[in-house]
């Protein structure tokens, strides 16, 4: 008989198609577009059975701020993937709207806000962190953020939990 | 009552046909996956996700299943440790879940 085991190597495997046990996500961009791939990501690594790090650094770490998670917005200015005129995007408004049409879309594909998708990685046990250097530059405290991250911690210290998995940039 | 080894199942142990499936055969599929002895708590997500799917023709999103199953997502997770999404899948008979979230 056959057995089934979750991240069992295809047979022949060598290192370099081995499966990915341990995966370590930075999130540097405070945009709609520049979070959500990051927590997508996290979010399935764990789905999958693989241990995942969340590590929040610069205006990424609007997604775990309090004050500040339900209003991330889609950068309307400097994004050509969206399509839309320079100047167009620049409107005042022009960045809600976006951001408005976008979640109806996400809310179809059963997406979360980034708030609730915050609350559900970190329920299903992937470990979120605030960077100490971004903290300490915009004079942040813990209590600027939601209850659900693990800590503040250095570089270093993510050098270490990251130890013996992937890292990802985004 | 039809044994695991006698069912016709996909590469990565999904059945090939949902109707296939019985309780005693999650339970052979749960042992093999590694999860259970089969709970009442796992019940309560395994006949959410093979009613999902026969109403809808697809598996519920991992949201979805934390809001409506009645199991919350910290103890999906605790049921289903290796994923809950695609294990509960697979010991409630039903296709591996298309979507990515």
């Amino acid at each position: 008989m056959t057995t089934f085991t979750q991240n069992a190597a295809a047979p022949g495997a060598t290192a370099a198609n081995e499966a990915i046990t341990k995966v370590s996500i930075i999130v540097s961009k405070g945009s709609l577009e520049g979070i959500y791939p990051a927590l997508i990501l996290a979010n399935g690594a764990r789905m999958e059975g693989i241990e995942a790090n969340v590590f929040f650094t610069f205006f990424g770490m609007d997604a775990i701020n309090k004050a500040r998670h339900e209003h991330i917005k889609v950068a309307t200015v400097g994004n050509p993937g969206l399509h839309l005129a320079t100047w167009l995007g620049g409107f005042p408004g022009m960045s809600a709207i976006v951001t408005a049409q976008m979640a109806k879309s996400m809310e179809k594909l059963d997406i979360p806000p980034i708030p609730e998708f915050i609350e559900l990685i970190a329920d299903s046990g992937a470990k979120l962190y605030a960077c100490k250097a971004t903290v300490d530059m915009f004079e942040l405290k813990r209590e600027d953020f939601i209850d659900s991250i693990e800590g503040i911690i250095t570089v270093g210290d993510f050098y270490q939990m990251a130890g013996g998995g992937q890292i990802i940039f985004t | 009552m039809p044994a695991l080894t006698a069912v016709a199942r996909t590469a990565e142990g999904f059945l090939e046909r949902a109707s296939d499936w019985d309780r005693d055969l999650a339970a052979e599929l749960a042992a093999e996956s590694g999860v259970g002895p089969l709970t009442d708590r796992h019940w309560l997500v395994l006949d959410y996700m093979r009613n999902t799917y026969l109403v809808k023709g697809d598996g519920p999103t991992i949201r979805t299943l934390g809001k409506e199953s009645g199991v919350d997502i910290k103890e999906l997770y605790q049921l289903f440790p290796k994923g809950p999404a695609k294990l509960a899948a697979r010991i409630a008979g039903i296709p591996k879940p298309h979507g990515c979230i």
